[in-house]
């Protein structure tokens, strides 16, 4: 098996862009890996549109937008596998893979990038009472039998999670000629975006029950029917039980960074995201294994996973040309505080930054009449003020890295909300 | 007419199959649901218990340990997951000290080899993550986990291998004696045998009662479950079981053969033998008394949960016998059924060989293959079984790393797959992580094309639990 | 008097928007923190119009189904039209993206074209 400097794990959207940037940034052995039969990964199944304002200025479908990247890794001549799954990724970077035509093979590149996405939290993981019977689907299997291969997976619809995928598969599952009662949502807010709740929901009559969650699940073959409650303090509301007759509950409860190779190859994870701890150069606890997109942290939209991933190919190129870096350099943890739940990078070394730092983040509630600020050790070095700030969308903060260089003497950045 | 039809393809009916392959006999299996291993035997603790609890004295007490002492060889004549683990009962209060050496002197009476009580600080070495209150346990070296399905379907694949027959989808209706035998009136015709073996489990009163047999209840008893993702693996070594005592009866924490963690079960009787759904009380009680016995088990692991019925009788006995002549109970068949199941199918077989005095058959194959597992393979042997058959390089499970040759295998095998769930149960694609989210369409597909039946025809367990109801915009 | 009330889309904010209209004709727009919100309102209340998404099979594809789209917007109470207008479309692989599938699909002017690449099996 011919030998990579750069091995990509993942073709979706952040493996597509990350292998784009290495090579523009001189990098010509790069190796992609897909788990799938092609590339694009889940925006393959996603064929609504609302992709890419951000990055081409126009709106397109998740296979149009994929189908950019796709283009340009062509053009670029970037090799790929597909059908490839890779079983193992060791603490050298040594990567054990296996397909039908290389059989098991192991790579042994300079650098690695993560970019295997993220799954869906199933049934069992929300403990959710009843019987066991078809009918159960997360909103992104559904959308793959539908989108994909064009089977309806039910007749009768309720959707538990009123997450973007279940906003979505809503309207999908209607226009396709299924019946879709209610969206339930655990929490007093949703997870999705406005325009979704209107576009989705609204424009077809379908109500969206906030505070309420699936009780019962009736049907020990098929499913013949959910129950509904009202939820106050995360326990359902005796009393407050409503049946729906359906044969399909959809599930859109949450994504999962899917990071078992990460775990096996002992990168450290960020607990609150299930991501790969980073630095500002979106390296892990293993130098030379980089990581972006879902993998990292579920993104919002998939504009900015191609910005990370981008950011992550770049860096790995850097590392490949420049080798190890001084692992001497300052390093600042980042540190969250007043409803930040977490930030990509944990620490930034200021003088690794290529004169800029970008940190996302995410809140952990619906936030109005805030401002967003972030303290080199003590001191404000930048502040924005947002009218409202949602657990559904990612914050982005760029900061000029000599900020940080005029800072000497702090020893940690703090990103937090406060009253604007 | 056949020599011997069982009722029932649970553990007990396939260990009772394949005993009875050994002779020359013509063997049905006749099973309500669509494959082996559907019932009581699909949804337990996966525990071949070391046969300490069971009264001194009693046939279920006899059986276990029997069962788990025929185990480790049978494991290794019929190539299934079993691991010789240990077990722990854990006292959690001085005050329930006297049940503790109850417990080991009636395990001592049972025949259990190697049974000690282990004080607290052996204990905590034992097993770290044991609670901080625990006092002592009754420690048993020859306790262990196995895979039910595993099992289940060693059992009934080398019956099948040595002539046993199995007909699914057949719902026996009723039992009727006649000339030289019995009749039994079934959703698919009626089967004429000369001995009938009841096997049925939850229903296995309703065919004693028809066979005119003295009255029998069986109540289902329902035990709910969680099952934890394989990174918990490790979390315990032996299986943890709680003294029932001050802080009333617990639930077991164990490892599976696979490296997930399973804690429960409840233990509600109900009247419903189809209610297998679990209930929020149920879950809440196992969520509750899942932290007595050890500390730190990390629930938010949970990948799954489900309940399993088990067949209860008022006396807490199995009912093994000839009943009427040429109608043989192999009845209330509860915990520790699974532990037994090898013993069970010996003395049942051995019930029906006296009454039709068989011949041996000398064909008989005591061996059976399980599905090839390329990840116990070393790196060279797994490429060469790739270049060989092209499917096992590609991964449809990614969870749990399946490949489309053991599916291949499963679905070809007799008896094989033929829904979501038996290819499940058989490759464990679809029990990882994401819950069969990934690949389910994938397995769906392989499935219609290995049928020979387009893919909405293909089901999650048979019945009517199909997956797909129709095609984009049928309806529209 | 008629009284339209909205919800704005433009961001997280999701201001509640409350449209007065009289003989089809915007009197006047409250509830928006920003212009965006208003221009919003106003379409959304005289013309509403939605980029409609969906599926067709394929014959000879590497893909059973392709994804499609409508080329523009199309009025909204047009969706289902469209969708039903699609319902036995079948288009031969190979399938390349922005390929017309339907033209003027259900009278509405637009068509349908298709925003997947099927190669031929």
């Amino acid at each position: 098996m011919k030998e990579y400097e750069l091995v990509i794990i993942g073709g979706g959207p952040a493996g597509l862009a990350a292998a784009v940037e290495a090579r523009k940034s001189g990098i010509q052995d790069i190796l992609i890996l897909e788990r799938d039969n092609e590339l694009g990964g889940i925006l393959n199944q996603c064929i609504h549109n609302g992709f890419g304002l951000h990055t081409f200025k126009e709106e397109l479908t998740g296979p149009e937008y994929a189908g950019r990247f796709i283009q340009q890794v062509k053009e670029l001549d970037i090799p790929y596998k597909l059908n490839t799954m890779v079983l193992d990724l060791a603490a050298d970077k040594t990567v054990t893979a296996m397909n039908r035509e290389d059989g098991l093979f192991q790579l042994h590149p300079k650098a690695v990038i993560l970019a295997m996405g993220c799954r869906e939290r199933p049934r069992g993981a929300l403990n959710i009472p009843g019987y066991r019977p078809a009918g159960i689907f997360t909103a992104g299997t559904a959308q793959r039998l539908v989108n994909m291969e064009g089977y309806m997976p039910g007749r009768k619809v309720v959707i538990l999670g009123s997450g973007d995928i279940g906003l979505i598969m809503a309207r999908r599952m209607t226009l396709e000629g299924a019946q879709v009662q209610v969206v339930a949502e655990l929490m007093p807010y949703s997870g999705g975006l406005k325009r979704n709740i209107v576009q989705c929901l609204d424009d077809y009559g379908i109500p969206l029950k906030l505070s309420h969650t699936v009780v019962d699940i009736e049907g020990k073959e098929r499913v013949e029917g959910i129950t509904l409650a009202r939820v106050e303090n995360g326990r359902p509301v005796p009393g407050t039980e409503e049946h729906y007759d359906c044969d399909t509950l959809l599930l859109s409860c949450g994504l999962i960074p899917e990071n078992e190779l990460s775990r096996a190859a002992g990168v450290e994870l960020n607990p609150v995201t299930n991501g790969p701890a980073v630095n500002e150069s979106l390296e892990t606890s293993i130098p030379g294994v980089f990581a972006a997109g879902n993998v990292l942290h579920v993104h919002d939209l998939v504009d900015y996973v191609s910005e990370e991933a981008g950011a992550a190919g770049r860096h790995a190129a850097k590392y490949i040309q420049a080798g190890c870096k001084d692992e001497t350099a300052r390093t600042l943890p980042v540190k969250c505080e007043n409803g930040v739940r977490y930030t990509v990078p944990v620490a930034v070394r200021p003088d690794c930054a290529d004169g800029l730092v970008t940190l996302r983040f995410r809140v952990g509630n619906v936030y109005k009449n805030k401002k967003v600020a972030v303290y080199a050790g003590d001191t404000c070095i930048f502040s924005r003020k947002r009218p409202v700030l949602a657990p559904g969308e990612m914050e982005t903060v760029q900061l000029k890295a000599q900020l940080l260089l005029d800072h000497p003497e702090a020893d940690h950045i703090t990103v937090t909300l406060e009253e604007a | 007419m056949y020599d011997i039809v069982i009722i029932g393809a649970g553990v007990s009916g396939c260990a009772i199959a394949r005993e009875l392959s050994r002779y020359k006999a013509d063997i049905l299996v006749v099973e309500r649901e669509e494959d082996v291993c559907c019932g009581t035997s699909k949804a337990n603790s996966a525990i071949v218990h070391a046969g300490f609890d069971a009264a001194h004295g009693t046939l279920m007490a006899k059986l276990n340990v029997e069962g788990s002492r025929m185990m480790p060889a049978l494991a290794k004549e019929l190539d299934f997951h079993y691991k010789q683990n240990g077990s722990l009962v854990v006292c959690m209060s001085e005050e329930d000290r006297p049940a503790l050496n109850k417990l080991y002197e009636n395990g001592v009476a049972n025949g259990v080899e190697g049974l000690r009580i282990v004080e607290k600080d052996e204990l905590q070495k034992m097993e770290p993550n044991i609670s901080d209150n625990a006092v002592a346990a009754l420690y048993a070296p020859t306790g262990g986990i196995v895979c039910p399905f595993g099992l289940t379907f060693a059992f009934a694949e080398n019956a099948a291998k040595n002539g046993a027959k199995f007909q699914f989808d057949t719902e026996v209706l009723e039992v009727a004696p006649m000339d030289g035998g019995w009749k039994l009136h079934t959703s698919k015709g009626d089967i004429e045998t000369k001995v009938v073996v009841n096997a049925a489990g939850l229903y296995s009163d309703k065919f004693h009662n028809q066979a005119g047999g003295a009255p029998m209840k069986i109540i289902p008893r329902r035990g709910d479950y969680f099952l934890l993702d394989r990174t918990t693996g490790g979390f315990v070594k032996n299986t943890i079981f709680q003294l029932p005592g001050k802080y009333g009866k617990g639930v077991l924490v164990s490892p599976t053969v696979h490296g997930n963690t399973i804690v429960g079960p409840t233990a509600i009787d109900i009247e419903d033998k189809e209610a297998t759904a679990t209930t929020q009380a149920g879950l809440d009680e196992v969520r509750e008394k899942s932290g007595i016995a050890v500390k730190n088990l990390p629930l938010r692991q949970v990948i799954t949960s489900f309940a399993g019925l088990r067949a209860h009788e008022a006396r807490h006995e199995f009912f093994i016998g000839e009943v009427k002549p040429g109608f043989v109970d192999c009845a209330a068949i509860e915990s520790p059924g699974l532990s037994s199941s090898p013993a069970i199918g010996k003395m049942v077989a051995g019930i029906v060989e006296g009454i039709l005095h068989l011949e041996k058959d000398p064909a008989f194959d005591p061996t059976r293959k399980g599905i090839l597992d390329p990840k116990t393979l070393s790196p060279e042997e797994h490429a060469a079984l790739i270049k060989k058959n092209p499917a096992y390089g590609t991964v449809i499970c990614r969870c749990e790393t399946v490949t489309e040759g053991e599916i291949l295998d499963a679905i070809h095998r007799v008896p094989g797959a033929r829904s979501l769930d038996g290819v499940k149960r058989r490759t464990r694609a679809g029990m990882g992580r994401c819950q069969a989210g990934f690949c389910s369409p994938r397995v769906m597909e392989i499935l219609a094309r290995e049928l020979g039946v387009d893919q909405s025809e293909i089901t999650k367990a048979g019945g009517k639990s199909k997956l797909i109801v129709g095609t984009n915009k049928d309806k529209v | 008097m008629e009284k339209i009330d909205l919800i704005c889309i433009g961001c997280p904010m999701g201001c509640p928007i409350s449209v007065e209209m009289e003989n089809g004709e915007v009197v006047s727009v409250t509830g928006n923190t920003c212009p965006r919100g208003d221009a919003y309102a106003r379409k959304e209340v005289t013309n509403p119009t939605r980029i409609v998404t969906s599926t067709v099979r394929v014959t000879g594809g590497k893909l059973a189904m392709a994804s499609v789209k409508t080329a523009s917007d199309i009025p909204k109470g047009r969706i289902f039209d469209c969708v039903k207008a699609l319902k036995d479309v079948e288009i031969p692989a190979p399938v390349t993206i922005g390929q017309v599938v339907l033209k003027d699909a259900a009278g509405t002017g637009v068509d349908i074209i298709a925003t997947k690449n099927v190669p031929v099996a």
